[in-house]
């Protein structure tokens, strides 16, 4: 907390669609990414966690700069990067760099891993061929591979295998920030442990900041300093990771939270489960987004849009939400019954 | 495996081999498990471990090239394979057998109504043993059976049951979907359901509804279910009982408590302590899970295990009775329960 943050987000918006099809009809507008202001700290890991529907990929693809923001600032070590054109903004953007949910989709099936490594660094002007292939070797060990790795093709690798690829692929470009955007999807838990075992100890090596993109609760309290929670396009809460677990505030959060299936066995039917499904990111509620299936929205959510404040009890912590009611809600936790509405009880 | 109640479903000794290019693989290796009436029963591992071949071969519905080479599956006592007529596993599979299936995204036919497609499995297998409207004239039949439907799909809580009859799969969103394959797993009142990892595709928050629906429902209607899963944490929520499986064997099984609390078998050990919220120090499990082509002798995890002993190479351990009602393929552990 030293210095400034080194990425620093204020007010972002991302949308989809709108203007007019060749037709000339009116295209439906979605905001994806709805004002999000946070700021990440040098060497944290961040989780943005969510539904999908969520925009959390898409606010990550806004930071990278492949998706352009239609308002709000981006600050890079203090630096403006936002409001430029794509291929400005991947260019003051260097430093951020991005692993794909599916890295054996993102490799080329037909070139061997040797040659899309070497791609990666000639196409970011490293000329000289001995130094390309000494950066690729070091590269695979730190990532746990040998250079036989470096004659096969994807095909050839196993998930797990592939990982270490992708990260190997971004972290050849001595990146500052790295997105994960659902880095261990598809990976059976042994694999996973590995794969997330290996994330830690390279972020501490090359002193990374990590913004982890997921929907998998477990493995975010596990890997993760601080927490965004999403919720149609808006962070609803954001703070220190314990914290939110143990208490968290918003009314979404906690049903998020206690949605996640523990390993300890037989509390099913006190698991609080919410109503219905998300609205469509199309037609967002007014107000409050969240406030069609909240126990404790009122007509104030309905007319005003909460800002993410600071929670009283916690603000030194950098605990904030954005909620109208965000003390009712502790008052109804603290006696041990969630506030709301359970499937079975309609 | 419990002494008190006879199983429902019997699984004993099961394997199931597939011809490929490259020889027989062996997908299935001895697999016991033994579903209680009105029970939930887990069958959790990694992927390739052969969850999903075991459904497909209780269904009868194993791909061309494979084939059950030993074992028996028996439904109330009467086995399903070597009744291989038509007409007596037609009977079994799909009437006395609901199927919910994993991806809610691929398994409705797009181009037909909801109401229609719910309709045609009650149109082949009845309604239940007690459906008096077979016999009837088929339009009196039609209506009967659009009214079980709306019933149905008022019991798995689906909004707008009559509209949703005349509906399009695409205008339901992945949750709607999943219950609407609910429904049409319990249209023929059958008295096991089996699902093939039916909430992985869907968010936690509509996962946690469908895990309560599936609960609520198969207590209300007595049905048992066999539950294919991957997560241990699902498992751990729904289950009463549950397999462990590695490689096509049967490594643990018995009821989810002890299983998840006090693993005994080291690959539901060394699995378990992966997890997010119990790993100490974030390492997996070392090696790889053996190709089936080639699978080693003996104790297919022998050659990952921190534990072996000679006898682990020797032949495919027994699942044999172990401490707190579970059972367990381990020589190791078989050696220390009998000094």
């Amino acid at each position: 907390m030293k210095s400034g943050p080194i990425l620093s987000l204020e007010n972002v918006v991302s949308v989809y669609g709108g203007g007019r099809s060749w037709l000339g009809r009116a295209q439906p507008e979605v905001r994806a990414v709805d004002g999000v202001t946070f700021d990440v700290q040098e060497g944290e890991a961040l989780a943005l966690v969510g539904e999908s529907g969520c925009g959390k990929t898409t606010l990550a693809k806004t930071v990278l700069g492949l998706l352009r923001e239609r308002s709000g600032n981006i600050r890079l070590d203090g630096k403006l990067v936002s409001g430029l054109t794509p291929q400005q903004a991947r260019l003051a953007r260097m430093t951020i760099q991005y692993v794909h949910q599916d890295p054996g989709a993102a490799l080329d099936p037909w070139w061997t891993i040797g040659h899309t490594l070497d791609e990666t660094l000639r196409i970011h002007a490293v000329s000289d061929r001995a130094e390309r292939a000494r950066r690729i070797e070091e590269m695979l060990s730190a990532v746990g591979l040998d250079s036989s790795f470096l004659r096969r093709y994807p095909h050839e690798l196993s998930g797990g295998q592939q990982r270490r690829i992708g990260l190997a692929r971004i972290l050849i470009l001595h990146p500052r920030i790295v997105i994960l955007d659902e880095p261990t999807s598809g990976l059976d838990l042994s694999v996973q442990a590995t794969v997330l075992g290996l994330f830690d100890e390279l972020r501490h090596q090359f002193g990374l900041t990590y913004i982890f993109v997921s929907h998998d609760l477990s493995v975010v309290r596990r890997m993760c300093d601080r927490v965004a929670i999403m919720y149609l396009g808006r962070v609803v809460e954001l703070g220190p990771t314990e914290p939110i677990f143990r208490a968290p505030v918003h009314s979404y959060t906690r049903a998020l939270l206690s949605a996640s299936p523990s390993l300890t066995p037989g509390q099913l039917d006190g698991m609080p489960s919410l109503r219905d499904d998300p609205p469509s990111p199309s037609a967002v509620p007014s107000g409050c987004g969240f406030r069609t299936r909240c126990a404790l929205a009122d007509r104030v959510c309905s007319a005003h849009r909460p800002a993410l404040e600071a929670v009283v009890d916690d603000a030194a912590n950098g605990h904030m939400a954005a909620c109208h009611h965000w003390q009712d809600g502790l008052f109804s936790s603290a006696d041990g019954s969630l506030a709301m509405h359970g499937v079975g009880a309609q | 495996m419990t002494a008190s109640a006879p199983a429902l479903l019997d699984v004993r000794n099961l394997s199931v081999a597939v011809d490929t290019d490259e020889g027989v693989a062996s997908i299935l290796d001895g697999v016991n498990f033994q579903l209680a009436p009105g029970s939930i029963h887990g069958v959790v591992g990694e992927s390739g471990c052969g969850k999903s071949t075991l459904i497909k071969a209780i269904l009868g519905l194993l791909p061309a090239r494979s084939r059950a080479t030993e074992g028996s599956v028996a439904l109330n006592g009467k086995p399903l394979f070597g009744l291989e007529q038509a007409s007596t596993a037609h009977s079994v599979r799909g009437r006395q057998i609901g199927f919910i299936p994993q991806d809610p995204f691929l398994a409705l036919n797009p181009v037909f109504r909801v109401g229609d497609q719910l309709l045609e499995a009650m149109w082949w297998h009845g309604a239940g043993s007690d459906d008096t409207n077979r016999e009837k004239p088929r339009a009196q039949r039609r209506r009967a059976y659009s009214e079980r439907i709306v019933e149905l799909l008022r019991a798995v809580q689906l909004p707008d049951p009559e509209l949703a009859l005349a509906r399009y799969p695409h205008q339901f969103s992945g949750g709607q979907r999943q219950r609407l394959l609910i429904a049409a797993a319990l249209a023929c009142a059958p008295q096991v359901v089996l699902a093939d990892e039916p909430t992985t595709a869907l968010d936690v928050t509509t996962q946690l509804q469908i895990l309560k629906l599936l609960r609520q429902l198969t207590r209300e209607r007595g049905v048992s279910m066999m539950f294919v899963t991957h997560d241990f944490g699902v498992v751990a929520q729904l289950c009463d009982t549950v397999t462990v499986m590695y490689a096509g064997q049967t490594v643990e099984t018995g009821p989810v408590a002890t299983v998840m609390e006090q693993p005994s078998h080291p690959y539901t050990r060394m699995l378990l302590a992966c997890h997010p919220e119990r790993s100490v120090e974030l390492k997996g499990i070392p090696g790889a899970v053996p190709s089936p082509l080639r699978p080693p002798a003996g104790c297919r995890f022998n050659p990952r295990c921190p534990e072996v002993i000679p006898d682990c190479e020797s032949g495919r351990p027994k699942l044999l009775p172990a401490s707190a009602g579970r059972h367990v393929a381990c020589f190791r552990c078989h050696a220390e329960a009998v000094p």
